[in-house]
């Protein structure tokens, strides 16, 4: 029996879980008590959880967050979504081939009434934005409802195993954002007048101006005064050919998998997309101890703070920049993938195809607001504000930022005279935390050769100082004071590792000549101890761009448990001591390409479009240049957005191939939203009496 | 120049995309005007997808017949696979009064050759294998009625009709007529002026507006009704199943399993809700899936997909009004929901009405949808 299980993590604690006994495909097996079905297969191995009806398709997890349905499976003969599935002893679990039977039925069910009931404030949502807008209305004591769709507050703070970025004082800044989540959580509980609602998604804004909640299985309408839209983000997908094989996810899926349920889904993952998205991934990748063989980006840059870019190339993970992906390839799930160096014009030059072998492929090409609630809220004419991506796709740091000025603006609406009006400069702030990064610069020039110093491997502006507010000395300042500044140093060090420690790209190390002037000692801070580091071990120490400078011994290593974090030692030649940013970890051979590209047998008009109902590329290609621009339509002819998803994952792709036949997006008229934003089962809904 | 056509027809729905095709096959010029931006935006795609002969009068009977015989050779005839299956009506009794109305009513149907049958409560169960006997006094049964996808048969007629010549100005709203006496000589929309032979009101929900511009005033009144989809099974019963009774807040209600395996559903408000408005309430689902779940408890387990709002343009008596009034001006509203099952079969006729070529049987059919009629009857199966 195959084990996927994330057995050591340098973040996550490894809790000791009760085994309960499974079958699958009548084959016995061990998932974790309260696992869901997704995460107990996954961990076993099995990756192909059925096969469509329409094509034969091997389907899997795609979402993991309930909100498609390819990771269906037969649970004691009844067809569940997986992921929202827990696993319970005995089950008998089937793969879905084709359509699901239905069972009969030897019972009349009795339904009691719905429960109805009136709230002033709610909150969809309890991420970032949702819990600080929470926090500030619990403070007026308003009477507020959040709900989230989770087991637990945080949203995907829950998943992020990183230090975050941004300003201390204002969120938490250096902080890793699983315990930003548990700290909001916990400050919310002093607040009686808020009440949470877990394990509960919002269906619907009803025009009676009623919200339609499922709470743990159980259907209840909310009539609400004040919506706040919290909701977040839904992750775009991407078209190529092979994009509807099995093991092709967002990262999303990949963090929860990973991050929450603790499998390893894959050996050798790819990641398209260098976003900040991606990036992350991809060292998230390497703490659960997956080999990444690549990370690929369409533009000439990465898209994601340069520190998180960085870092990934220093620890040994390739980024091609100005590469693309032409095509996956596999039987039922990927094999290799291959990608290609594209022009000025976004288009590949022939030639430069690279193919690699990789088991998984993780697409991380940017997020879309979850507007719908927004929208139809308005619809209902329901007062109704927006916050964190809901809003605007921007950090977890301006999430919490924008999220307490709305709360603090709903409270104002609520009639509490005692808000003070929000400060101007904190709209300035909230602006500065979404702010994308800035200009890259050179390193500081005019550091000496004595004494101790750190240096500050941070060169590309982003919102961001806790290295400035965290110094004993007051030694580090931005540029000029500004959020986006870079941070420099100046001053009295007294090489108390704090700034090396708190830095959330790892961008600090601490040089010190005091003992030796020609060979000093470089601090280098390490937090993917799953892979340990001890004394005496030679490792490969990286500049900033992941070039070699040389194998040295580690000459001691500091563990730091309450930071999650290793300080190793190394001694140097001064020639090299600056710049020294890390070391590798992962072995180059990991990255090699394969001998020959493998090219595509499916063309580009094969690429699946819409998942659900296998609907490719050349099918709306048809409909477009016969003069269709209405998404409705389209979808009319082709079923294109009618599967289980409803239009989640291909809306944004069509509306992409209207683009490229060059029609304008005033032309395009995008599909009707209706309900339900989940499928949910007719027995929830009877209003019994 | 202003453009001149045969016939300009007001409305791209289940009436008027079909009415334009046979037109164009019949080498008519035709311009089809419609506010929405594309065919079938109103009501065409609301439609749930059932189509039965099984009315009680002469004309929808023979309309529908009609109906059902296109969209069954419909891939033969045209190639497009419109997902149509014979799968039935029925509508089982659960009170000694439904039986003896239906058991009366199909007499009447009988009369006019119709298939239909009364089977057993047993029977029942083996069409729709689950259903709850308690008190089941037994159901009609129509075999030869069915289904298909309205969105499916809606692209073909476009698209169709598209090759046909037809042209559609999208976009583009009605806002009055030129008349000559009782002759409507050009037709004026917030973009243009347009001469034409021949003027086909099938406006839907806008019926009543668009006849009152050519001075007549026709009692077409929309009414909202809300439908739901689930998610799709393997196939595992087969008619449509239309629950007649009442209860607080509804009437009749009815659902399917349509050719990709999803159940279909609707409900009739009571009171009926008037007006045009498509935004969902949260009334529908608590209300219908009650009722579904008390006559066919199997669905318990099925997932709801989607749920839309839509409106069945209504007239007194429940029959269309459909027929020529003035010298150039045929009216074909108040469809009452059955738009989109009477779409094909009324192309047809208000095509023959154009080019004056109805048959004996074509003028008995348009006496039950004469726009001139006394309205107070009532139609004795919904």
């Amino acid at each position: 029996m195959e084990n996927h299980r994330i057995l050591k993590h340098p973040i996550l604690p490894i809790e000791e879980r009760e085994d309960v006994l499974f079958t699958w495909n009548g084959e016995p097996l061990l998932a974790k008590k309260g696992e869901m079905i997704s995460s107990a297969l996954i961990a076993n191995g099995i990756n192909i959880f059925g096969h469509h009806h329409k094509d034969g398709s091997a389907q899997g997890i795609f979402c993991a967050n309930g909100q498609c349905a390819k990771c269906t499976v037969i649970a004691d003969g009844v067809s569940v979504k997986s992921c929202m599935t827990a696993v319970t002893p005995g089950m008998e679990i089937r793969s879905l081939e084709g359509l699901p039977e239905l069972p009969d039925t030897a019972f009349i069910p009795k339904y009691p009434p719905l429960e109805k009931l009136e709230v002033e404030i709610l909150i969809i949502g309890g991420g970032p934005a949702g819990l600080s807008a929470a926090i500030e209305l619990g403070k007026y004591n308003i009477n507020t409802l959040l709900i989230d769709d989770k087991q637990a507050l945080g949203g995907k703070l829950v998943l992020q195993t990183h230090k975050f970025f941004g300003s201390e004082e204002d969120s938490n800044a250096g902080m890793r954002g699983i315990e930003i989540g548990k700290l909001l959580a916990l400050e919310l509980q002093k607040y009686p007048s808020v009440q949470v609602w877990l394990n509960s998604t919002a269906l619907f804004v009803f025009s009676d101006k009623k919200v339609g909640i499922l709470k743990d299985g159980i259907y209840k309408l909310v009539t609400p005064h004040i919506i706040l839209n919290a909701a977040g983000a839904r992750e775009k997908f991407l078209r190529f050919p092979g994009n509807d094989l099995a093991r092709i996810y967002g990262a999303g899926a990949f963090q929860t998998l990973v991050n929450r349920d603790l499998v390893r889904p894959t050996n050798r993952l790819f990641i398209i997309g260098g976003g900040n998205v991606g990036l992350i991934a991809g060292y998230h990748a390497l703490q659960a101890g997956i080999n990444v063989v690549g990370l690929a980006e369409a533009m000439p840059q990465c898209g994601g703070y340069k520190v998180h870019s960085d870092k990934l190339k220093r620890l040994g993970v390739p980024i091609y920049t100005s590469h693309t992906i032409i095509n996956a390839a596999g039987k039922e799930t990927v094999e290799s993938i291959t990608i290609a160096q594209i022009d000025s014009e976004f288009k590949p030059i022939p030639g430069t195809e690279k193919s690699f072998a990789c088991d998984t492929l993780l697409i991380a090409v940017g997020l879309n607001s979850l507007s719908e609630f927004t929208e139809e809220a308005k619809e209902a004419g329901i007062q109704v504000y927006a916050a964190g991506d809901a809003q605007e796709i921007a950090e977890a740091s301006s999430a919490m930022f924008n999220g307490k000025i709305a709360g603090l603006i709903i409270a104002k609406e609520c009639g509490k005279e005692e808000v003070e009006d929000i400060p101007s400069e904190w709209y300035a702030k909230a602006e500065v935390l979404k702010s994308h990064p800035g200009k890259i610069k050179d390193y500081q020039k005019d550091l000496p050769e004595t004494g101790v110093f750190p240096v500050i491997h941070c060169l590309q502006e982003i919102p961001c100082n806790p290295c400035t507010t965290v110094c004993p000395t007051n030694s580090i300042h931005t540029e000029d004071g500004d959020l986006m500044s870079l941070p420099v140093y100046s001053g009295n060090c007294i090489g108390c590792y704090k700034c090396v420690l708190i830095c959330p790209g790892l961008a600090i190390t601490l040089v010190d000549y005091r003992n030796d002037k020609e060979h000093p000692i470089v601090t280098i801070p390490y937090e993917v101890f799953n892979i340990p580091k001890t004394e005496g071990e030679e490792i490969e120490l990286m500049d900033i761009d992941g070039n070699s400078l040389g194998f040295y011994p580690i000459i001691s290593v500091i563990d730091v448990k309450k930071r999650h974090t290793q300080l190793v030692k190394v001694q140097v030649p001064k020639a090299i001591a600056r710049k020294i940013a890390s070391f590798r970890i992962q072995e180059k051979e990991i990255s090699n390409p394969l001998p020959e590209p493998v090219m595509p047998e499916k063309m580009p008009d094969d690429a699946m479009i819409c998942l659900c109902e296998r609907v490719k590329a050349g099918d709306i290609r048809k409909m477009i240049h016969s003069g269709v621009t209405n998404l409705n339509q389209i979808k009319a002819k082709t079923r294109a957005g009618m599967g289980p998803c409803g239009a989640k994952t291909c809306e944004n792709l069509i509306i992409q191939l209207l683009r490229e036949e060059g029609i304008s997006i005033d032309e395009v008229v995008p599909n009707t939203r209706r309900p339900l934003f989940i499928e949910v089962p007719l027995e929830k809904f009877p209003d019994g009496d | 120049m202003d453009k001149i056509y045969d016939v300009i027809i007001i409305g791209a729905g289940s009436i008027g995309v079909p009415t334009a095709l046979n037109l164009a096959l019949r080498k008519q010029k035709v311009l089809v005007i419609d506010g929405e931006s594309a065919p079938g935006q109103q009501n065409n795609k609301k439609a749930i997808g059932g189509v039965r002969a099984t009315h009680s009068d002469y004309g929808k009977i023979n309309v529908c017949k009609r109906s059902i015989e296109i969209m069954k050779n419909w891939q033969e005839t045209w190639g497009d696979d419109i997902g149509w299956m014979s799968n039935g009506y029925s509508y089982p009794a659960y009170r000694e009064e439904d039986e003896k109305t239906l058991k009366d009513l199909m007499k009447v149907q009988h009369s006019y050759g119709l298939n239909i049958t009364w089977v057993s409560p047993e029977e029942y169960n083996e069409l729709v294998p689950g259903i709850n006997k308690e008190e089941l006094r037994g159901s009609t049964y129509s075999p030869e009625d069915g289904s298909c996808s309205p969105l499916l048969l809606g692209s073909a007629y476009y698209f169709h009709s598209l090759e046909a010549k037809v042209e559609y100005h999208f976009r583009e709203k009605v806002i009055g007529f030129d008349m000559s006496q009782s002759k409507i000589s050009r037709v004026i929309t917030d973009k243009g002026i347009y001469y034409t032979g021949m003027v086909i009101n099938a406006a839907g929900n806008y019926g009543r507006e668009i006849a009152a511009m050519a001075g007549i005033n026709l009692p077409v009144q929309p009414e909202n009704h809300e439908a739901g989809i689930t998610e799709p099974v393997a196939r595992f019963m087969g008619p449509m199943v239309v629950d007649m009774r009442t209860r607080p807040g509804s009437e009749n209600f009815y659902f399917y399993q349509n050719n990709e395996g999803q159940i279909v559903f609707c409900i009739t408000p009571k009171p009926p809700i008037t007006g045009i408005d498509n935004r969902s309430t949260s009334t529908f689902l608590p209300m219908c899936t009650k009722r579904m779940l008390e006559v066919y408890p199997r669905l318990h387990n099925l997932r709801v997909r989607r749920t839309w709002r839509g409106q069945y343009p209504m007239t007194p008596d429940g029959f269309p009004i459909v027929g020529k009034t003035g010298d150039n001006f045929i009216n074909a509203i108040g469809m009452c929901g059955q738009g989109f099952m009477l779409g094909p079969g009324m192309g047809e006729l208000i095509t023959r009405i154009c080019l004056d070529e109805l048959t004996e049987s074509d003028l008995h059919i348009l006496q039950s949808f004469n726009p001139e009629r006394d309205f107070s009857g009532m139609e004795a199966f919904k």
